[in-house]
């Protein structure tokens, strides 16, 4: 099981400014129920992106501009709350393939890696200079270099950092982490064996 | 004579050496993770074996679909439980259900269930309930364990000195193929609350009011131990409360060191040891309590006294203050962060900054969660509702956390009192906590809410708004119809 080595990824990119963003805001809770992930990319930030009616609000997600991104920007804590990997798994199926911001809540951070997502945390000021000119060129091309933990864009770069273990499983294609959790079985019910809690 | 000199010392010093105070003490965290983890990976992480696993329909069909596609079996079906919370509709005890999509994930965990040979507390069986009030029920949460389950409010385990967590789908499906997860090692600060609460302060307010110390990701990378003579106090529903929003404050994991309140608790229960398995059980989970003198990350200390009954203001669990206190106005904000936050939130709750939040008109009155969904929570209220009516134009409900929940407030008549102040008495489920179910705020409601989550649009309408506090507080809320201080309107002294 062969996974994609993630050192680079490019594409365009769009802010969705805010801090604590949390993961009711990114999937509604009333669009979990499901037995599948697949048709979630449709209801990403759904109830701040349509009202009642299921019309457009001012969002840059409904900007025609920022249709081909697939770079999030974003704040402080992002994706806190809920463990629901509905939320990446979103994030993924609308079309997102990494996101910077401030910083990330724990257990989204966790699923996304999982699901070959990088997120990088960058200072607040270097978010505001991509997002600056993003708004002036939304075509411009934006590059989170894992490897290099850096996001160039344009003639500019700035530095991100990406969590160790993170960092190593996305460029190793060691993301996903199964294959590896599956070698160890052997040993794992070794552990087992000796918790009488497990054996009673 | 000799001899017995010899194996004095011979005792000393194999005391010496396996004494763990002596070596080198450990935090609680430290033993657990120490006992569960099996290998180092590739990345640096760890292979943990998790010990309990517990599911749930929401967030577990995806993986039993991953490992389908796999080919994988479960590897160990006795070490997980299922139950279904978040899609059941309180109101409606008969399938098939109205909704046919609730309907669908009911099914769908019925056959993984059966498929796979994993025990679980279906609806017919009097178990029933939310997955964090089911656990520690049935005697499934143990000390010096390790639990994981798809909800972040796995945490509330943690009151018995287990290391509880969150995890995400494509881990849960890990866990039943592998039955561990690669995880990174948390750092433990210790949250010290010393003293008594006042009279008509609650667990609730205590954690309310933790968070809005430490910041709603204070948390991050931190497993909370909480400690002091408050947590020795206190009883094991209330130590579940404040484990259970650990995860508001941006903590994966809380815990409370196990003693003879968390034994006394798990005696007698279905999945607890018995017999000659009892007693080495005891030792054993109380050796997993931190040692005196381990060494902590941090260390925060609380006095008892300071905390008042507290209520959220805004759209995130630390956006809390005294019942005393008033809204805050966004110039007093400590940076332009904090302005852009204070207005956001008083935009969409609605608020007036520097008005009183007591006496903020409420709808909406909900009891319940796997936050405040326990017998204790609901005869709490009972003590002081008994005789006061709900206000006009109130909707009120109180859901119990489970089956068995709802069986004990009903065998001591507290269902009663509660109707008859105008309380709807639900069946067991999450309610009107993440409304997946048919409890929902409609349009700009606002609701007081004994639940862990104030978001924008939590409670099921994308404009609803949630003033989360403790169950008297909502009691209290209920039959003023409007946010008001428990302890003036039931005279709590």
């Amino acid at each position: 099981m062969a996974l994609e080595k993630i050192t680079t990824l490019t594409g365009q990119a769009i802010n969705v400014p805010g801090n604590d963003i949390d993961t009711d805001r990114i999937i509604p809770a009333r669009f979990l129920k499901c037995v599948t992930f697949d048709g979630l990319g449709e209801y990403l930030f759904y109830d701040v992106r349509k009202d009642a009616d299921g019309n457009n609000k001012p969002h840059p997600l409904n900007e025609e501009r920022f249709k081909s991104a697939t770079i999030l920007l974003s704040g402080a804590n992002f994706g806190c709350g809920s463990s629901r990997e509905h939320a990446p798994q979103a994030i993924q199926k609308y079309g997102f393939r990494g996101i910077v911001a401030e910083s990330f809540a724990e257990i989204f951070f966790g699923n996304c890696t999982t699901l070959g997502i990088p997120c990088a945390c960058a200072s607040r000021e270097d978010i505001a200079k991509i997002a600056a000119a993003v708004e002036v060129d939304p075509t411009i091309e934006v590059t989170i270099d894992v490897d290099r933990q850096e996001v160039r864009f344009g003639n500019d770069s700035v530095t991100v950092e990406i969590r160790g273990s993170a960092r190593d499983a996305l460029l190793n294609g060691r993301w996903d982490a199964i294959a590896e959790l599956h070698e160890g079985v052997s040993q794992v019910q070794e552990v087992a064996g000796r918790l009488a809690y497990m054996s009673a | 004579m000799r001899t017995k000199q010899v194996f004095l010392w011979y005792r000393k010093f194999w005391y010496a050496q396996c004494n763990p105070s002596k070596l080198m003490a450990k935090s609680l965290f430290e033993k657990v993770w120490d006992t569960h983890a099996v290998r180092t990976l590739a990345n640096g992480q760890t292979q943990l074996l998790i010990g309990t696993h517990l599911i749930h329909e929401v967030t577990s069909p995806q993986a039993f679909g991953m490992l389908r596609d796999l080919g994988l079996p479960v590897l160990m079906p006795t070490r997980t439980f299922a139950t279904v919370d978040h899609i059941v509709p309180t109101d409606e005890l008969v399938e098939p259900y109205r909704d046919s999509l609730a309907q669908a994930m009911m099914d769908e965990l019925r056959k993984n269930c059966a498929d796979n040979n994993v025990t679980f507390f279906d609806r017919g069986t009097g178990k029933q309930g939310i997955v964090h009030i089911v656990g520690p029920e049935q005697g499934i949460t143990q000390p010096g364990t390790t639990i994981a389950c798809g909800d972040s409010h796995t945490s509330t385990h943690g009151a018995f000195g287990a290391i509880a967590f969150g995890i995400g789908t494509t881990q849960i499906r890990d866990v039943l193929a592998t039955q561990t997860i690669a995880l990174g090692k948390l750092k433990v600060r210790r949250i010290e609350v010393n003293g008594e609460l006042r009279p008509g302060v609650y667990a609730k307010d205590v954690i309310l009011h933790i968070i809005a110390q430490l910041g709603v990701n204070g948390g991050t990378g931190f497993a909370y131990e909480y400690a002091g003579t408050l947590f020795d106090s206190f009883t094991m529903e209330e130590r579940m409360t404040v484990c259970n929003m650990s995860i508001e404050g941006g903590a994966r994991v809380g815990y409370v060191n196990p003693d003879q309140t968390t034994v006394d608790y798990l005696q007698g229960r279905p999945y607890s040891p018995s017999g000659d398995d009892w007693d080495a059980a005891v030792e054993r989970w109380l050796s997993f309590a931190s040692d005196p003198g381990c060494a902590y990350d941090d260390v925060v200390v609380i006095d008892a006294a300071d905390i008042a009954p507290s209520v959220t203001w805004g759209i995130n669990p630390g956006q809390g203050i005294s019942i005393e206190q008033s809204i805050p106005r966004p110039e007093t904000a400590a940076s332009d962060d904090e302005k852009a936050s204070i207005e956001e939130a008083l935009d969409y709750m609605k608020l007036q900054p520097g008005s009183p939040i007591k006496g903020t008109p409420i709808n909406v009155a909900f009891l319940g969660s796997c936050t405040n969904g326990r017998f204790s929570d609901f005869q709490e209220v009972a003590k002081y509702i008994a005789g006061r009516q709900v206000a006009e134009g109130v909707k009120a409900i109180a859901v119990p956390g489970s089956q068995i929940v709802a069986a004990q407030c009903e065998k001591e008549g507290i269902d009663r009192i509660l109707t008859e102040a105008g309380f709807e008495w639900r069946g067991a489920g999450c309610s009107m906590c993440l409304a997946m179910n048919p409890d929902k705020l409609i349009g700009d409601q606002l609701c007081a809410s004994s639940s862990n989550r104030n978001f924008k649009g939590r409670q099921g309408s994308p404009t609803g708004r949630t003033v989360l506090m403790s169950p008297l507080m909502v009691a209290a809320a209920a039959v003023t119809g409007e946010v008001a201080d428990a302890r003036e309107v039931f005279g709590v002294n």
